[in-house]
């Protein structure tokens, strides 16, 4: 029997209707603690685009998530779940720091590229351990992946304090890196304070890149084919193991080309990390709410990146906690995974678009 | 109330779906105490029409009446209600939990309110399982029991729930020959209280066997009621299918060719590694067909999976056309021009999330014109989704259809057009009809036959005898991983393959193979 010849909306309805639902719940828990919502947004879309440095901040928040999205996200087409992205991103600063500072006579147009292919590099490698046990032994990627995250975290700490360390301080952090590495703040002009770089148009570039790679190639072909049916792959020829490895090469290099760009277009330097950043797990929360489209990606990483921006302006200007809006991602979150739930209502939302539109109800 | 109006009429029931009209205008009427054959093609539209009478469709237009009353069922539990009730294809059991657990299972008898009266619970599932003869063990896990129990349990649920009106849907797609019998049994006990029962079914023999009354519907429309009595098996073929159908395959004699496969003396070990195939020899020639028959589950899997490329031998040989594939990977045996139809199509055979498009170049995605230095080329492969679609009648609106939503049928049309039009020397087909309709099971039937004519070898597997006995010119039995005799068509009869499919050789009637 056919059935559902989806409409071309049908996939965007889900998460649109959850941003607005969480923005709704966002805003009843700002009545509940006596704010005015319509302030409270207010201020917070004042944060993320009131000004052109607030919008250059914004952006600086949105870069690293579609990255880390983007890599979430191909990882996912081959039914494996990247929680790696954290380590990923680490190790991906740590080479392009080092790459950034050691290698300081080369000029611009090879140490940029040899500075991002650094930290791509580092964050494939740190991938490929639990890619590897998965292809070859079965392993569950997820246990690894974490145990690497850790491993990245205090190898992180040992380089800023020992090898890695900036020689003119007892603070732990590298040598800042060479000019020839740091990508250019095409706003500065302006001002010192637009540290907005061109690390988003290679964040926009990646996403296209990933998109042609998951639905114009072979080898996306084969990933996606994997991710979902790793039987009938194998019995159509194709080699699981190497697509399932392939898969998540690319998504550690897309989260260490993160790290990275985070280095050469914003901190100049490896600064001692107290924890996690949380850019590899929103980034499983925008790779979510975007369905693992990448180009959907582009639209979640922008609208998760305003939210956490704009919400320190809301804090500040309107006087509603900043963890608000971290309610308000939880919440979309919550309901964009929900989906089970949430085609269950779309019945009854048909009813009253039929009520709207003065439509007849079907005659049973 | 209307005391001589039928216990259910539906009229004029429409209903489309996006690209396809699923009903149109179809009435059905349903007596008191009748089981009610509703017969049609996979794809037809017979679950459709039983999903919104169940409530899990509505109707764009038509109306249900329950005792001469106009009835809205929006949802299972408005038709649970009106007494109807329905067994799915696909049970709605808790694996792990009991019989009386499942029986029970949002309706649990209580003790003070609070806890769980389990022996209340058996207490009364054994009276309604007494009462309509359903016999089940409350307390075995539903995991542990067969596949007919499982459908007496599903049954049963219905029954407690007060259903007069029950819906099998293809009750008998899952369950073995003597399963079917007792089924029967039970519809034909169920009658007899009163209930009436709507049998969904493609097997003509069935439905002659033990309906009242058959309606027919063909691609959404209905073709006619009749009275089972009056009627034949040709005639509903006929109504089913929209002409006449041959039941017996038309063929020419095989004019065999040179060998193209050889396998010598295969071992296969299966996943607990046991050994499944225990040194298998066979031999197919060009321009034939090799139905391989036994009772499931005596190595035919593996052995497939062996020359598929898909397991590896732990010893033996698989020579095709002089060359040795017996370690070749699945993608080596393709590109030696064998292909493979699989007997499990959701499994192995299709990726159903991918669109037909997607399906159809599984295969050879990374070849020209398909794809250039690994990027694809989607208008070739569109141009050659389209091209078969139309060469194979595949339904379907167009190719950027995901393949689940297709019928059994046209997924199974999908994976033969893909392996077929490879030009192909050697076809290992597994239960290639598995779940089809007649119409579709013709077609495929067809296309092995004219893939032997153009000289090209086939392997059947069938657990279906009559399969194997419609299509092959030679016939290998095997029985516990062993080849237990191969004869002539001309000489094999039904008797002489059931005594081989247990084991004994037809050379020394005394010896039981695989008892050494």
């Amino acid at each position: 029997m056919l059935t559902n010849n989806k409409k071309w909306w049908k996939p965007f309805a889900g998460p649109l209707a959850a941003i607005v639902l969480g923005l709704v719940i966002g805003a009843v828990l700002m009545i509940i603690t006596g704010t005015n919502p319509i302030i409270g947004y207010a201020a917070l879309l004042r944060g993320s685009f009131g000004s052109g440095i607030n919008f250059s901040e914004t952006l600086i928040y949105v870069n690293p998530l579609i990255f880390t999205g983007l890599s979430i996200a191909v990882a996912y087409n081959a039914g494996l779940f990247n929680i790696g992205a954290e380590g990923q991103i680490i190790v991906g600063m740590l080479a392009s720091a080092f790459f950034g500072y050691k290698f300081a006579d080369l000029p611009r147009v090879l140490h940029i590229p040899l500075t991002l292919f650094a930290g791509m590099g580092a964050g494939a490698l740190w991938a490929s351990v639990p890619g590897y046990l998965k292809a070859k032994f079965g392993v569950h990627e997820v246990v690894n992946s974490i145990m690497m995250n850790y491993v990245a975290l205090h190898l992180s700490h040992y380089l800023v304090t020992g090898p890695l360390q900036d020689p003119n301080t007892t603070l732990p952090y590298s040598p800042d890196i060479a000019p020839s590495a740091r990508l250019w703040r095409f706003m500065s002009r302006f001002g010192e304070q637009y540290r907005v770089n061109t690390g988003i148009l290679i964040a926009i570039v990646a996403a296209v890149f990933t998109y042609w790679l998951l639905y114009k190639t072979t080898t996306g072909f084969e990933i996606r084919a994997v991710g979902f049916n790793p039987d009938a792959s194998k019995y159509a020829g194709m080699n699981t193991s190497s697509a399932m490895a392939k898969a998540m090469l690319i998504s550690g290099a897309l989260s260490g080309l993160a790290g990275a760009v985070q280095v050469m277009g914003i901190q100049f330097k490896f600064l001692d990390l107290f924890g996690f950043e949380g850019f590899g797990f929103d980034g499983i929360a925008v790779a979510l709410v975007a369905k693992n489209n990448p180009i959907g990606i582009l639209a979640s990483a922008f609208l998760f990146g305003t939210l956490q921006r704009g919400s320190q302006t809301m804090q500040a200007l309107a006087g509603v906690p900043k963890e608000t809006i971290g309610i308000v991602q939880a919440a979309i979150i919550f309901i964009v995974a929900a989906e089970g739930m949430w085609q269950g209502w779309l019945p009854g939302l048909d009813k009253i678009k039929a009520l709207v539109t003065g439509e007849k109800e079907a005659d049973v | 109330m209307f005391p001589d109006a039928p216990l259910l009429e539906m009229e004029g029931i429409t209903k489309e779906f996006p690209g396809v009209l699923a009903n149109d205008k179809i009435d059905l009427t349903l007596e008191k105490g009748e089981i009610h054959a509703l017969l049609g093609e996979n794809g037809a539209g017979k679950s459709t029409l039983m999903n919104i009478l169940y409530g899990l469709y509505q109707a764009d237009s038509g109306s249900i009446k329950i005792n001469g009353e106009i009835q809205k069922i929006e949802e299972p539990n408005d038709a649970l209600n009106l007494g109807i009730g329905m067994v799915h294809q696909h049970f709605m059991l808790i694996p792990q939990f009991t019989v009386v657990e499942n029986l029970i299972l949002g309706a649990e008898p209580r003790k003070n309110s609070v806890f769980m009266d389990m022996s209340e619970a058996v207490k009364k599932v054994k009276a309604v399982s007494e009462e309509y003869g359903l016999s089940v063990d409350p307390y075995a896990r539903i995991l542990d029991v067969s596949v007919g129990m499982q459908q007496r349990v599903e049954i049963l649920k219905a029954l407690m729930r007060g259903a007069d009106i029950l819906i099998l849907d293809e009750p008998t797609a899952v369950l073995t020959p003597q399963e079917v019998q007792e089924l029967f049994v039970v519809m034909r006990n169920l009658r007899q209280l009163g209930k009436s029962i709507i049998f969904i079914s493609h097997k003509l023999e069935e439905v002659m066997e033990i309906s009242d009354k058959v309606t027919v519907i063909r691609r959404g429309k209905l073709i006619g009621s009749v009275d089972t009595c009056q009627t034949d098996v040709n005639e509903l073929a006929r109504m089913m299918v929209g002409r006449d159908v041959e039941f017996t395959v038309n063929k020419k004699p095989a004019t065999p060719g040179p060998e193209l496969l050889r396998i010598q003396d295969l071992h296969v070990l299966d996943d607990r590694g046991l050994s499944a195939v225990s040194g298998v020899s066979l031999s197919v020639r060009a321009g034939e067909i090799l139905g391989v028959a036994g009772v499931d589950g005596n190595g035919q899997d593996e052995l497939i999976q062996a020359i598929t490329g898909m397991r590896k031998p732990i010893s033996g040989k698989i020579m095709l056309k002089n060359k040795d594939i017996t370690h070749f990977l699945p993608r080596d045996v393709f590109e030696s021009k064998l292909v493979h139809i699989p007997a499990d199509r959701l499994r192995h055979g299709l990726i159903t999330n991918f669109t037909i498009a997607e399906n159809i170049v599984l295969r050879n995605y990374y070849t020209r014109p398909y794809s250039e230095r690994s990027v694809l080329n989607w208008d070739a492969i569109k141009k050659e989704a389209q091209n078969l679609i139309k060469e194979y009648d595949i339904r379907t609106p167009n190719e950027d259809i995901a393949a689940q939503s297709l019928s059994g049928g046209n997924q199974q049309k999908v994976i033969i057009a893909r392996e077929l039009s490879q030009d192909p020397e050697f076809i290992v087909a597994a239960q290639p009809t598995r779940g089809l309709d007649i119409g579709a099971i013709e077609f495929v039937h067809r296309r092995l036959i004219k893939a032997r004519d153009d000289g090209k070898a086939v392997l059947l597997f069938s657990l279906e005898l009559d399969e194997i006995l419609a299509l092959a010119d030679r016939i290998a039995v095997i029985y516990e991983g062993k080849i237990v005799g191969v004869i002539d068509k001309e000489e094999a009869t039904e008797e002489k393959l059931g005594l081989m499919m247990a084991g004994i050789s037809q050379d020394e009637p005394s010896l039981v193979a695989g008892g050494v």
